[in-house]
């Protein structure tokens, strides 16, 4: 079979197999539409809001700054890529990862 | 008389002083006062753009992202009210940062937190019927052109960036050191980042670009899985028009 | 595309409260005495998706108030007019109940810095602050509310009392008031002069809706108190004795509970709306 001619039977068999069960969105419940709480959701995707309210946290100053070690890119280490260069998650890796 | 060019002058720049005629009521000079809304510009913006990078606040910890999001909101601060789009340039501000050179994948998944947010705001749209493509004949279908949700945003990357958002913020399984593309589809109202598989971004780009559905096919390599995608594409209602 | 259209003239002269969107099933499910809702206009200027969706069920069920924080009707500048198309736009759609901005500045040299920033009281920003009222009341075609600030520093080169300033842009521009009681308070006690005689000269019968929030207790550097208004609180209780003299003297009014930061779970913001609603009854009774 051509790779066209495979590519349409797939089409057909991928539609046929969702047309029972996909529905648009105006077909879902006001529940799942509107209803998901998204506080406390660490990855919540819409956003800041805006704010008219002002904060007693003091936070203006400071400039030059070092990371500290914390955060997950700790745990992920990745194998050498297209440059061939060790790239390690770590922090503890920062300075021989850095140009000189 | 103090212009606003000169009261905004010092709510981004610590060094610059105090604007003098400032005073707390009694005839004393404002000092912390002032300070009041240097805070206020700064940690509002601050927590703005922890909260626009949920995975970038993961991966680095909030400590580290507070020193990025301070530096970066001096340099650019929004130029809208719309606070929902704040920070599009910080992905590329990260890139270029010093401290972070030794995690080049950072940008790439900063980049997804801030197509997530595109999408969960872009326009509403309906998803075809599959019956529709199950309709067409062999010849019609291949001619076919695709339109696709506003929703639906395609993100590149050398590195593994939406597995790595996947693993830092659900939990998902440890990245391995390959690139992937990543799609931004939102089927209802919550958007969803998806891990491409091989040649997929290849065939997807060709149908954005307008093209019918048998050429964009031959972009594509052999391990390209035409069923993956379209039933991702289907589930999610991505594709609102048939032309 | 969003084709709600609200059907109520009026806030009701009931509790309301700044709509969070984790309330949204609480709201709906048990909205207690809210009798409105309030809502950031920035907030709903995207494109689609769920931040327009439950506005349009909201709309339908609640009178809404579109409180505006980005057009910085303060500032030196013009108006933005891709701004005031868009506040154009979502009032066009939505009509509310009500629409108010703040006596402020927040965008300079194209900047948006996301804070109500302080005007001197002179004869110069009343002009530029009445001109850019009636900009906006013509181009929405409606009357307008303007909010009094939280204070944290005087201008020494001011002229007007905030009261009589906000007095002579009613006058001049018709627009409505919207009194923060909290404000008040906040800046009385920053300023060191006495809220109650802030409201004996405040023009009471411009005002369409009264609100209320939680602030911060700081000092400043002589150990003076200062108080931020941070929204991240219960209202504290000489606010609540604010709003009786308030209510005592104007007669009931739409009254908002604003929680920002630390937003809590629902009841906690009912409890609040509780309150006020015993506030206005009394003033009924």
């Amino acid at each position: 079979m051509s790779k066209t001619l495979k590519s349409v039977a797939i089409v057909g068999a991928v539609a046929a197999s969702l047309a029972a069960h996909t529905t648009t969105a105006t077909a879902q419940s006001k529940e799942k539409c509107f209803g998901i709480s998204l506080a406390g959701q660490n990855d919540c995707a819409a956003g800041p809001g805006t704010t008219c309210a002002g904060t007693s946290t003091v936070d203006y100053q400071g400039n030059a700054w070092t990371l500290v070690d914390a955060g997950t890119c700790t745990e992920i280490e990745l194998p050498a890529m297209a440059d061939g260069t060790e790239r390690v998650g770590s922090l503890e890796e920062l300075n021989r990862d850095l140009p000189s | 008389m103090i212009s606003q060019d000169r009261f905004h002058a010092g709510l981004l720049n610590p060094e610059v002083a105090i604007p003098e005629g400032l005073s707390d009521g009694q005839n004393r000079p404002a000092g912390r006062r002032y300070g009041v809304y240097r805070n206020n510009v700064t940690v509002s913006l601050r927590d703005a753009l922890a909260e626009g990078f949920p995975s970038i606040v993961s991966l680095i910890g909030r400590e580290n992202f507070d020193h990025v999001a301070r530096a970066y909101l001096r340099q650019s601060p929004p130029t809208s009210p719309l606070m929902m789009h704040y920070g599009a340039e910080l992905p590329a501000f990260i890139g270029g940062l010093e401290q972070l050179k030794h995690l080049p994948y950072l940008a790439d998944v900063a980049r997804i937190d801030v197509a997530m947010r595109q999408s969960y705001h872009a326009a509403d749209s309906t998803g075809i019927d599959p019956t529709a493509l199950q309709a067409l004949d062999e010849e019609t279908l291949l001619q076919t052109r695709f339109t696709f949700a506003p929703s639906m945003i395609l993100l590149r990357s050398q590195w593994p960036a939406g597995s790595i958002w996947h693993y830092t913020l659900r939990g998902g399984d440890k990245p391995q050191g390959t690139a992937e593309d990543t799609l931004i589809l939102r089927a209802e109202f919550d958007p969803e980042p998806v891990v491409l598989g091989a040649g997929a971004a290849e065939v997807l780009m060709a149908l954005q670009n307008g093209t019918p559905f048998g050429t964009a096919l031959d972009a594509a390599p052999e391990t390209f899985d035409l069923g993956t995608l379209l039933s991702t594409l289907l589930t999610h209602h991505a594709i609102i028009d048939l032309t | 595309m969003p084709d709600a259209t609200q059907s109520f003239p009026h806030l009701p002269s009931a509790p309301g409260v700044g709509y969070k969107a984790q309330h949204f099933i609480d709201i709906l499910n048990d909205p207690g005495p809210v009798g409105w809702l309030e809502i950031h206009a920035e907030n709903y200027m995207g494109d689609g998706g769920r931040p327009l969706a439950q506005l349009r069920v909201l709309a339908d069920r609640f009178p809404i108030s579109v409180h505006g924080v980005g057009l910085s009707i303060g500032g030196e500048t013009r108006l933005d007019p891709d701004h005031l198309a868009r506040l154009k736009h979502l009032v066009g759609w939505l009509n509310p109940a009500s629409f108010s901005e703040h006596l402020a500045w927040s965008t300079h040299d194209s900047h948006f810095l996301n804070d109500l920033l302080p005007l001197p009281y002179t004869d110069a920003t009343l002009t530029r602050v009445a001109d850019h009222i009636d900009e906006v009341q013509e181009v929405l075609g409606r009357k307008m509310l303007l909010e009094n600030p939280s204070s944290y520093l005087a201008f020494d080169e001011s002229t007007y009392s905030e009261t009589d300033f906000l007095r002579e842009l009613v006058r001049r521009t018709g627009c409505g008031l919207l009194l923060d009681v909290n404000n008040v308070f906040v800046s009385a006690t920053n300023l060191d002069y006495s809220p109650h005689g802030y409201i004996d000269a405040y023009p009471l019968e411009a005002v369409g809706e009264i609100h209320l929030g939680g602030h911060d207790e700081d000092q400043d550097d002589h150990g003076a108190p200062l108080l931020i208004d941070s929204h991240g609180r219960e209202v504290v209780d000489p606010v609540w004795a604010l709003l009786d003299d308030t209510l005592a003297k104007s007669g009931p009014k739409p009254v908002l509970v604003e929680w920002d930061t630390d937003v809590p779970d629902w009841p906690v913001l009912a409890q609040e709306a509780r309150r006020a609603d015993t506030a206005l009854t009394r003033v009924l009774a």
